[in-house]
């Protein structure tokens, strides 16, 4: 069989097939790359998400006639700080931050080190993206909450996270991609993964077969993130999907 | 007279300053008594909705004191102000329900921020949908209710605290006039039953006359009128309270000194009596529909109608005493303001 794909594709006048089956046919290495491409992401998004989530929260409750004002001041350092780190380009912060990754983890290359700078990344992005959910809170059902003698935590923990919940769930399924992206793109000051193998050796040593099945692999991924987050955002909202919980009470 | 529940004394609520200052309020000063359905009226932009959430302090008043049950609000720590405010709980025009959670743990969700257990929370969110009529629908979420369901949610779960006050801001204004008319008769049992004092805020004339006892008219920011509902309906004396009390926004002013003008109230006869085409025929006698305002309820006649009388005082004596004999109709002559 792989006799026959080889002069197949050489028929197409591809240099180096029978390398490149080799290495595609090597399911270690790939599974491999592909763990790699999914954990630093995987574990950036969760840091993000760390940074992010409060962050979020804090810009929305903080602001003036929010559920919990803030200094003004303070506010306007977030803002900036949050626009700051969104408008500078991915591949020009992950050299800017390689100081900070040896700080933390005593290496700026390698897969783990890119966990460093996508976090840092992501987690303004996060921010954003959590803050977009809580603002299409009803600001009715939020004054209910103030009326019922919530606190300002009650009100977050009780009424503005579960009640947007699905939509949190979109922000993350968004985030967790796009952070996957910026992974694959981590590729080229060093990291590895799909994105390092398709631009290294696809693209660097002309492997143009490893370099679409890395990139066919990647769009695979972002189809089951957006599936599985898409699926599990409609089954959690009680506004499309009201099914009655079976549990006893 | 039963002692006073709620007490506000010339409150005033400005938003913003300087040139941009709006005076929502101005010198209010009210005394609403403990178990009274009391009404606050006027048209859009008035202060109702400030008014009422300067009752629980959802919105601080600029000057004035509020009092409830013996309680000064506006001088509560924000702690303590928390705790108040499950003595005076609200109910909205939009429902405001927790749309993730089922109706059960709607019902429960004010219990559960005042940290009653679980099991004894829900035991007493089954019977406050019980008693609102909804006790199938513990398991459901609110996108599966009505507006009508969704609204007595939300009064089961104001109810959840065991308030002393019931606020309803607008709470049938979304409603359509059936659902309205059962929403009211709810509250006007809860009221009896329960003996909570319900506010109403409402800008529908025919929710204040449906079930308040009292009633204060509320124009630009101040307090015109107020008193009993039958005194303020048969007798405004003030032009706000005759563009909300005669139908269609008549002026009766307009018409001649020597016009007679009756206000009759239909007040669920059947709505299948022509009662003025009665009159033509029995008495023969014709007056003259000014201005109507009436609906037809679950087959029943509820509204206003501004009649004007014939000029002639026998004819116009024959019809009045035609209307008077109508049941389910109340009769009061409009008294004449002519300068």
């Amino acid at each position: 069989m792989s006799e026959a794909l080889i002069n197949l594709f050489e028929s197409w006048g591809i240099a180096k097939v029978p390398e490149q089956i080799a290495y595609l046919s090597d399911f270690g290495t790939l599974a491999f790359n592909v763990w790699e491409t999914v954990y630093a992401p995987a574990l950036a998004t969760l840091f993000a998400y760390m940074i992010g989530l409060p962050l979020g929260i804090i810009l929305v409750i903080g602001e003036t006639g929010g559920v919990r004002p803030m200094p003004k001041a303070l506010m306007s350092v977030l803002n900036t700080i949050v626009n700051l780190l969104r408008s500078v380009p991915f591949l020009i912060l992950m050299v800017m931050v390689v100081p900070l990754s040896r700080l933390i983890l005593g290496t700026s290359v390698g897969t783990a080190a890119t966990v460093v700078p996508l976090t840092v990344a992501a987690a303004p992005y996060v921010a954003r993206l959590v803050e977009i959910s809580l603002r299409e809170m009803d600001r009715g059902v939020i004054e209910a909450a103030q009326a019922m003698g919530c606190s300002p935590w009650q009100i977050v923990t009780k009424v503005m996270l579960p009640e947007c919940r699905p939509s949190l769930i979109n922000g993350a399924t968004n985030a967790a991609i796009t952070i996957l992206g910026y992974g694959a793109m981590a590729g080229a000051i060093g990291g590895g993964g799909l994105g390092a193998v398709a631009l290294m050796r696809g693209h660097g040593r002309n492997q143009i077969i490893v370099m679409y099945v890395a990139v066919i692999i990647l769009v695979i991924l972002v189809q089951i993130i957006q599936s599985i987050g898409t699926a599990w955002s409609v089954k959690s909202d009680r506004r499309i999907n009201p099914t009655e919980t079976k549990r006893r009470t | 007279m039963s002692e006073s529940i709620i007490q506000i004394q010339h409150l005033s609520k400005t938003f913003g300053d300087g040139t941009e200052a709006v005076h929502a309020l101005e010198d209010i000063n009210l005394d609403i008594r403990q178990g009274e359905i009391f009404g606050i009226i006027g048209l859009s932009g008035a202060g109702k909705s400030t008014l009422v959430r300067c009752m629980n302090l959802l919105e601080r008043p600029t000057a004035g004191t509020v009092t409830v049950d013996g309680q000064n609000m506006t001088a509560l720590s924000e702690r303590e102000l928390r705790a108040a405010r499950r003595k005076i709980t609200m109910i909205f025009q939009g429902f405001n329900l927790l749309m993730q959670r089922t109706c059960l743990k709607n019902v429960c969700f004010p219990m559960e921020i005042g940290s009653v257990p679980a099991a004894q929370a829900q035991k007493r969110a089954k019977e406050l949908l019980e008693l609102v009529g909804l006790g199938d629908k513990a398991q459901a979420y609110p996108a599966q209710l009505s507006g009508g369901q969704k609204q007595r949610v939300a009064i089961a779960r104001a109810l959840a605290t065991e308030p002393k006050v019931l606020l309803c801001d607008e709470a049938t204004s979304a409603l359509d006039p059936t659902t309205t008319i059962s929403i009211l008769n709810l509250l006007k049992d809860l009221n009896r039953q329960l003996g909570v004092t319900v506010v109403v805020i409402t800008h529908q004339m025919s929710v204040i006359e449906e079930i308040c006892s009292r009633v204060a008219i509320l124009d630009g920011g101040s307090v015109v009128e107020m008193g009993d509902v039958q005194e303020i309906f048969s007798n405004p004396t003030t032009d706000a309270a005759r563009r909300l009390v005669y139908p269609g926004g008549v002026v009766p002013a307009q018409f001649p000194a020597s016009t007679r003008v009756i206000r009759i109230s239909f007040n669920g006869g059947t709505a299948y009596d022509p009662l003025i085409a009665s009159l033509a025929i029995d008495c023969g006698v014709k007056v003259n529909i000014l201005g109507a305002d009436t609906r037809n309820v679950g087959g029943k006649a509820i509204g206003t109608m501004l009649l004007g009388l014939p000029e002639d005082s026998n004819e116009a004596a024959k019809a009045l005493n035609y209307i008077q004999a109508q049941k389910n109709i109340t009769v009061e002559e409009v008294p004449d303001y002519h300068e």
